[in-house]
């Protein structure tokens, strides 16, 4: 594992033929973008977008105390989980710091799937498994054992009804099915990071091709079009999601990125980080820090990552993620500024773009949210 | 894609026409414009600015980044692109045509802007 190459997926040569425009994530060479990265965004917003997120890290946790497992390991009550079910959660390390955002799905009765960022799936399997000594349960790393493909937009239930028997009306957000997707066994699940309904297909790698290209067919008359990672940035940024490296890391706890309620203190036992956790809850309530906002530029240059955010000539804070937004038609930001300035409609902030301070207005996040 | 054979380029991804009346017009290419992605704004220079080949003189924001541009020749702003400046996409659908960024009045031009083909090579490698 010395080697410096970038992974590949499964569906490497399929991105290539398309004409991708590849990049480098977290070690993996993945589609950045294969036309216009607006014009995909926009595609995700109106009608639907297919994804190859192979480089997400599957980890399967079974056995008879997995569910205690997990509820120690990490900042959620897996335990209420129902089978089918799924719940975004966090691990954190003992002194309350992030070190990933996650998705659990519960599989049944005494498995669970954990799905961890490319970028720390290591870290995740590594404290999953030191954290799993005296449970009887087993950590496996199932990274290779799945290539991940999603299907978001408003028309993805219907593309996905075309080659499916699975009872899809009956598949709620956040729950997870296994099935048969054009012939193809796979793990359906209704989630995604794009603010839109969809879904998320988990298949043995040697299945991706065969799924991509029966996905693709059967989205051709509702204007499915391949999406690269650039948009799926811009898409989640919209609807208020955090990326983890941007809005969160090991320096923040749950409560400083205002995503407090994903730590259930009323579970039973002990978990990582509990008390650094309650002092971090007590201290969000009584002099909060900095506190995560929007912001909607009133010109048209685009904030970015680590750029300053200012009010009165003094810096108030830094800007965490920041794009052109196709939907709003003006430059967005994430950032966290000092508590002060953090209320929608204050006065006077600005961020500053390279020197010069332009006006942004301070919005409550999300910036899109579909109608349902 | 195809460089045309009647621009000279730079190194740093502009684009040259021949000068008519001492004037000459100026954008990127399309292998700049397919790097940078979908381009959101143009920050151009102003006429009667005075630019230096290879200093910057304005800049592009595209979806992922920003980027400086840069002036291939020195010499006096003319006239630049308001087209380009209200509908910034013309930068990726036609990087040599109504994707111009501005046009410059000569005075003195670097010895090493390429020929398209030289660009062609520079751009493969």
């Amino acid at each position: 594992m010395s080697s410096t190459e970038p992974r590949r997926t499964a569906l490497d040569a399929t991105h290539r033929a398309l004409g991708a425009t590849m990049t480098d994530f977290a070690g993996w060479d993945m589609p950045l973008r294969y036309g216009s990265e607006r014009e995909e965004h926009v595609a995700v917003r109106t009608r639907a977008g297919l994804f190859d997120l192979s480089h997400m890290g599957e980890i399967t946790v079974t056995g008879p105390q997995a569910a205690e497992l997990l509820n120690f390991a990490l900042v959620g009550n897996i335990g209420t989980v129902k089978p089918g079910r799924a719940r975004y959660t966090m691990i954190c390390r003992e002194d309350g710091g992030i070190l990933d955002d996650l998705i659990v799905y519960r599989l049944d009765d005494t498995a669970y799937m954990v799905v961890a960022n490319a970028s720390n799936a290591q870290v995740v399997l590594d404290a999953l498994t030191r954290r799993a000594a005296g449970f009887d349960a087993e950590v496996r790393d199932d990274r290779d054992a799945y290539a991940l493909l999603a299907v978001q937009g408003p028309e993805s239930p219907g593309i996905l009804a075309s080659l499916t028997d699975a009872d899809l009306d009956g598949l709620k957000y956040y729950a997870g099915l296994p099935g048969t997707v054009a012939g193809v066994p796979a793990l359906i699940a209704r989630t995604g990071y794009t603010g839109e309904d969809g879904f998320e297909l988990f298949v043995k790698p040697e299945h991706a091709v065969e799924l991509w290209q029966a996905l693709t067919k059967a989205g051709e008359g509702a204007g499915l079009v391949p999406c690269g990672l650039s948009c799926r940035d811009t898409l989640r940024l919209e609807a208020g999601m955090p990326l983890y490296g941007n809005e969160l890391s090991t320096a923040l706890t749950p409560f400083d990125a205002g995503l407090g309620r994903v730590v259930k203190f009323e579970k039973e036992g002990d978990f990582v980080g509990r008390a650094a956790l309650t002092e971090a809850a007590e201290r969000a309530a009584s002099e909060p820090p900095r506190v995560l906002v929007g912001l909607v530029a009133e010109g048209r240059r685009v904030p970015r990552s680590g750029y300053p955010v200012v009010a009165g000539g003094e810096v108030i804070g830094e800007v965490t993620s920041g794009a052109p937004s196709p939907t709003l038609g003006k430059p967005i930001a994430m950032a966290y500024v000092d508590a002060a300035h953090a209320a929608p409609g204050t006065e006077g902030v600005g961020v500053d773009i390279r020197g010069s301070h332009e006006p942004y207005e301070v919005v409550a996040l999300p910036f899109y949210k579909r109608q349902k | 894609m195809s460089n045309p054979q009647q621009l000279r380029y730079s190194k740093e991804h502009e684009w040259l026409s021949g000068a008519e009346d001492g004037v000459s017009t100026v954008g990127i290419t399309e292998h700049a414009a397919n790097a940078l992605g979908d381009v959101v704004f143009v920050q151009l220079p102003e006429v009667g600015d005075a630019v230096t080949a290879g200093e910057t003189c304005g800049e592009l924001e595209s979806t992922k980044s920003v980027s400086d541009l840069y002036s291939p020749v020195s010499g006096e702003i003319a006239e630049v692109n308001e087209d380009v400046v209200n509908d910034p996409s013309l930068v990726n659908s036609a990087p040599f045509e109504g994707g111009w960024l501005f046009k410059v009045r000569i005075t003195d031009e670097p010895a090493d802007l390429l020929s398209a083909d030289e660009y062609t090579a520079f751009t493969a490698g």
